[in-house]
């Protein structure tokens, strides 16, 4: 209500008579979607209400971009990349923000577990699987919005504004942002604590972030680190972006990224692995969490 | 309330009786049963340390009425809380079986939890949310359009005395208002049964006081049916019927009336100016069998009809010389119904989780118990 844009199409309004005391119950289906948009509108009105921390996690992004990516264009020549640093940095940079938010919604698992909140959650009459399906959805949009934020920085590093360049990196960005968070649930249905969790995080991140092919090509790298980011989701995720760059501006085609053997994988592959990871990883983690107490 | 609840209380007990006698009468899944709730042989065990298994809940035996508000009544560690899980299909029953709003709570645990309602102990609420936003939420959870969530939502903030609160949000409510907000979340989805965990925990009594008066509005205008675990002997004393439980098991069951009725005998207090002197002079007067303790407290006795006691107790200690400072003689408490199926007091039982520890004015109590 306070949120009208936020309203999604998926769950429409039954014509209810205004006068009816009670309306007929909807149908499980209907029941089911309902609250499943509920966890994403709680998703969206807490990213409206927490403005200074949406800010802040935009703008290590942007920073990266115009500091480390500034400094460091006029040291890397054109031709090892096959673009500017910045341009080549952009990818990465978007998978950085979407990452964020959708590791967070593991997270929060967490802490709703300790907090009770997850109690309150579970009392609703639906699967437990539609909560977990509705806190992914939700992290899943969380983190495309703030993608589609940066997505306004294209023209700071020499991309066009092109209609179609956007939604194909959006797309990306969404498909990514679901394999993460998918994962990110995955991981805190099993670890009941948060300690745990961030310690793991720490200990992860930096060399799925250095692995994913965002800051630098991975073929520079030697041969068991194209192992680890062939099985790196992030590089699968940075790999789309920057060939869906090359598709639509072919002289901003940046130098190849991922390999299965010493070739590229078709795109629509790349796209179809991390899909499949994150419905595995959201099954994997439904079945963890349907287990009764 | 409480001239109500001892009104109903025959036609209660006599309900309550046939349930007990003819346990399986009860166990049906017809819809429209009197009971709201029904449990036969209640069991909740989890694994503990080393294969051994916890036994939160013992096989309990429990029967709420349609409308009524029924106290479970118990120390911390009784089993309260687990009982409350198991009523609304939160976690499995390890044995046995319950219906709660004429649903099954193994087969059909969606229809027992469409028709409930919880405030759980340590309830939670998305702080950063508004009050509004918070139940908007949670009404969507339960499936409502959003036609039907705007209009509840207006209603149960109004209900709960909350409506110029709805756009602040929650972080910035005080304890009772937020358990209000709680409350007002509980009954979005206009529940057959409020199940009630602790509602007062940690509320100042003005905040209890009104806690309770919306919980009283509530019966009295919708006849939801209020299952409200406590243990403050004063919030059970208000409710209709009452069960007590300890150590997962229930120690006794009926309405405050009836309770304190079956103990009978008064308590009758008196100090004088030598209180070990007087006991003896108390022990040989009062009728052979009377269990007479003595501690800081003065003598104290049970006795039936306790008052008419005092005269007789005074005139003997009057005739061997002891002064007598004060008498009186007291009906039976909830806390003597507590200590005698328990054999401890409550307000022991909350603060000194282990008997090791009881306080000196308690020891003595702990003889009575063991006489």
């Amino acid at each position: 209500m306070t949120a009208p844009a936020l309203r999604a199409p998926g769950a429409p309004n039954p014509p209810d008579s205004p006068d009816a005391a009670v309306p007929a119950p909807p149908s499980r289906l209907r029941r089911e979607l309902r609250a499943v948009h509920a966890l994403i509108h709680r998703d969206l009105l807490r990213l409206s209400t927490q403005r200074t921390h949406t800010a802040l996690m935009l703008i290590q992004p942007v920073l990266y971009l115009f500091v480390l990516g500034g400094g460091l264009a006029a040291l890397i020549p054109h031709t090892t990349l096959g673009v500017g640093y910045q341009t080549y940095l952009f990818p990465g940079m978007l998978m950085m923000t979407v990452q964020t938010p959708a590791i967070m919604v593991g997270i929060r698992l967490i802490t709703d577990r300790q907090s009770g909140y997850l109690r309150e959650l579970l009392m609703a009459p639906v699967y437990r699987s539609t909560l977990l399906l509705g806190s992914c959805a939700g992290g899943t949009t969380v983190a495309a919005v703030q993608g589609a934020v940066l997505l306004a920085l294209a023209g700071a590093v020499g991309l066009p504004y092109d209609p179609l360049l956007l939604a194909l990196l959006l797309a990306g960005m969404i498909l990514a942002s679901f394999t993460i968070t998918a994962l990110s649930l995955a991981l805190a249905v099993t670890l009941r604590r948060p300690e745990v969790f961030h310690m793991l995080l720490g200990l992860v991140m930096m060399p799925l972030l250095f692995l994913s092919g965002g800051f630098f090509p991975i073929e520079n790298l030697p041969g068991w680190a194209h192992t680890l980011a062939a099985a790196n989701p992030l590089a699968y995720g940075v790999d789309l972006l920057r060939r869906s760059i090359a598709l639509r501006v072919p002289d901003q085609a940046a130098a190849a990224g991922l390999e299965w053997f010493g070739r590229q994988p078709p795109l629509f592959l790349e796209a179809g692995v991390l899909l499949t990871t994150g419905a595995m990883a959201l099954l994997w983690a439904a079945h963890r969490f349907n287990r009764p107490e | 309330m409480q001239p109500h609840a001892g009104d109903d209380a025959p036609a209660q007990a006599t309900l309550l009786t046939a349930a007990l006698t003819s346990p399986h009468t009860t166990t049906g899944s017809a819809p429209e049963s009197a009971y709201a709730i029904s449990t036969r042989g209640l069991v909740k065990s989890y694994p503990g340390p080393d294969g051994t298994s916890i036994h939160a809940v013992r096989g309990l035996d429990l029967d709420v009425l349609q409308g009524e508000t029924f106290a479970f009544l118990g120390p911390n560690g009784a089993g309260k809380s687990t009982t409350i899980a198991l009523l609304c299909a939160l976690a499995r029953p390890t044995a046995g079986q319950a219906t709660v709003a004429g649903a099954d709570v193994l087969s059909q645990p969606d229809q027992v939890r469409r028709q409930v309602g919880m405030l759980f102990q340590h309830s939670a609420l998305d702080t950063d949310l508004t009050a509004e936003q918070n139940l908007h939420i949670h009404a969507r959870l339960y499936g409502m359009s959003r036609r039907h969530v705007r209009r509840r939502v207006t209603e149960t903030l109004e209900a709960v005395a909350l409506a110029d609160r709805r756009r602040s949000p929650v972080r910035t409510l005080s304890g009772g208002m937020r358990r209000r907000l709680e409350l007002a979340r509980g009954l979005l989805h206009e529940p057959r049964i409020l199940f009630l965990d602790e509602p007062t925990t940690g509320l100042d009594p003005h905040a209890r006081a009104q806690v309770w008066e919306h919980l009283r509005t509530l019966r009295d205008r919708q006849g939801t049916t209020l299952f409200v675990t406590t243990h403050y002997l004063e919030e059970a004393e208000n409710c209709g019927r009452l069960a007590i439980i300890d150590g997962g098991r229930l120690a006794a069951q009926g309405t405050p009336f009836a309770l304190k009725a079956a103990i009978g005998d008064d308590r009758v207090t008196l100090r004088t100016g030598d209180d070990p002197a007087a006991h003896q002079v108390v022990r040989r007067t009062a009728p052979p069998g009377t269990i007479t303790t003595l501690d800081t407290g003065g003598i104290s006795l049970r006795v039936p009809n306790g008052s008419s006691w005092i005269p007789r107790l005074c005139a003997a200690l009057e005739a061997h010389g002891i002064p007598v400072q004060a008498a009186s003689a007291t009906p039976p408490t909830l806390d003597d119904v507590f200590f005698h199926h328990t054999g401890r007091s409550i307000h022991t039982a909350r603060t000194h989780p282990t008997p090791a520890t009881i306080q000196p004015t308690r020891t003595t109590a702990t003889t009575e118990g063991a006489l």
